[in-house]
C-alpha cells in the first residue's frame, strides 16, 4: 500500500511582524540617535614643581575675558567676532614687526613633495578668564582661536597636499602641526569679579 | 462543457503580508545600529552651547560624561539653584571625581587609558569657576584629555 506524502507543514509567519514592531518599539525608546560632539581639547599635566616656562612678551597673546563676559586682547578691548582675524594675524610669522613672535627658519620634510623651508614661529595664546565668565563665553573664545589654528592648518594642507587637513593622514599632518602648533596655554583663572 | 471552470468565490485574495516582517526587521537593524542605549538620565539642565569647530567624537566605550547645570525643575525645592555636578545617575560633589575617574578607568586595559575622553556636558548658563575646579580635578586623577560638548553652529 502506498502512503501519499504529505507536504511539510508551513509555520504561520503572521505574528512574526508583530515580534518584530515590539523589538523595533523598545529599541526606538531606549536608545538615542545624536552622537557626541565637542571640541576636544588636552589638559596639561598637573607638575607643581616645574617652573612655567619663560616667554619673552612679544610671543604671548595674552586674551583676558573678565566676569561680565567682555574680552581683552593685549590689552585692547575687543569683539568675539574680531579675535579670529587677530589670532589668525598673530599666529602667521612676520618676523621684522617687534610686536610679533620670534622667528626660526628650518627645513621639514613633507611626505609627497620633499623638503620645505618653513618659518616656525614661538608663540603662545595665553588665555584666562574670571571664575564668573559665563561657559558659553568661555567656549565661544575657545571656539574662536581653535578657528584661527584650524584656517591656518587648512591652507598649508591645500597648498602642500590639495586636501582639507581632517582629510590628512597622521604622517601628512605631522609637519603641518609643528608649523601651527596648537599653543593654548590657559591660566588659573581669578577672582576679579569679587565673590558672587 | 468548459474545462477551466471557475472555483470558489470571485472575492480578490488578501493582501499577501509575508514581507511585512523582513520590513520591520530592516528598520530594527537600522535603529541597532545606528542608535546608542541611553545610559543615564540626566538631571541637571543642559542648554549646549554652540561652536564650529567641533569634532565627533569617535569611540564611545572611552567616553565618560560629566554633566554640569542647574538642577531640573523637579530636583530645585531639594538641592536649590547652584550648579551641580551630576556623575553617573546623581549629583556628587568635586571629590567624588577622581574615584569616578577611577571606575571607569577598571575596565579598561592599559593601552586603553590613554584614550579615555571626559566629555564636559555642561550648561552655557554656568559660570567658569565650577567648570576650573572640576578641571583642576581631572588633572589630578590625570585625566587630561577632555571633550568640551557643543552643537555645532549652523549660522556664524
Amino acid at each position: 500500500m502506498r502512503k501519499t506524502r504529505k507536504p511539510p507543514q508551513q509555520i504561520n509567519a503572521g505574528s512574526m511582524a508583530d515580534i518584530a514592531f515590539l523589538l523595533l518599539i523598545f529599541f526606538l525608546v531606549t536608545t538615542q540617535m545624536n552622537a557626541d560632539s565637542g571640541l576636544l581639547r588636552k589638559l596639561p599635566p598637573l607638575n607643581t614643581d616645574a617652573e612655567p616656562p619663560k616667554f619673552p612678551e612679544r610671543n604671548v597673546f595674552v586674551v583676558l575675558v573678565n566676569a561680565n563676559d567682555q574680552l581683552m586682547v593685549e590689552n585692547q578691548h575687543m569683539d568675539v567676532s574680531e579675535l579670529r582675524a587677530a589670532t589668525r594675524e598673530f599666529i602667521l610669522p612676520a618676523c621684522n614687526d617687534p610686536d610679533q613672535p620670534v622667528c626660526m627658519d628650518t627645513t621639514l620634510y613633507v611626505p609627497g613633495a620633499g623638503p620645505k623651508q618653513v618659518t616656525l614661529t614661538k608663540h603662545l595664546v595665553s588665555l584666562q578668564n574670571d571664575n564668573n565668565t559665563s561657559y558659553d563665553m568661555y567656549l565661544r573664545v575657545q571656539n574662536e582661536l581653535i578657528a584661527a589654528y584650524n584656517e591656518l592648518r587648512n591652507e598649508l594642507a591645500e597648498e602642500w597636499y590639495g586636501k582639507a587637513f581632517d582629510k590628512l593622514t597622521d604622517d601628512q599632518a605631522a609637519p603641518i602641526k609643528v608649523v601651527y602648533p596648537q599653543n593654548i596655554s590657559e591660566a588659573e583663572p581669578k577672582q576679579a569679579g569679587g565673590p558672587q | 462543457m468548459s474545462k477551466f471552470k471557475k472555483k470558489g468565490s470571485k472575492e480578490a485574495p488578501p493582501i499577501s503580508t509575508a514581507s511585512l516582517p523582513d520590513i520591520v526587521f530592516m528598520l530594527l537593524f537600522f535603529f541597532m545600529i545606528a542608535t546608542v542605549i541611553r545610559d543615564t538620565s540626566i538631571l541637571v539642565d543642559q542648554e549646549m552651547p554652540k561652536a564650529t569647530e567641533i569634532q565627533k567624537l569617535q569611540r564611545r566605550s572611552f567616553v565618560s560624561n560629566i554633566y554640569i547645570g542647574r538642577p531640573i525643575k523637579e530636583m530645585r525645592s531639594k538641592y536649590g539653584d547652584e550648579p551641580q555636578i551630576q556623575l553617573n545617575d546623581s549629583y556628587k560633589s568635586l571629590k567624588d571625581i577622581s574615584d569616578y575617574i577611577a571606575n571607569e578607568r577598571e575596565p579598561l586595559t592599559e593601552a586603553q587609558i590613554p584614550l579615555m575622553t571626559v566629555s564636559l556636558k555642561v550648561d552655557k548658563k554656568v559660570k567658569m569657576g565650577i567648570v576650573t575646579e572640576v578641571k583642576q580635578e581631572l588633572r589630578k586623577a590625570n585625566s587630561l584629555k577632555i571633550n568640551y560638548a557643543a552643537t555645532e553652529d549652523v549660522n556664524p
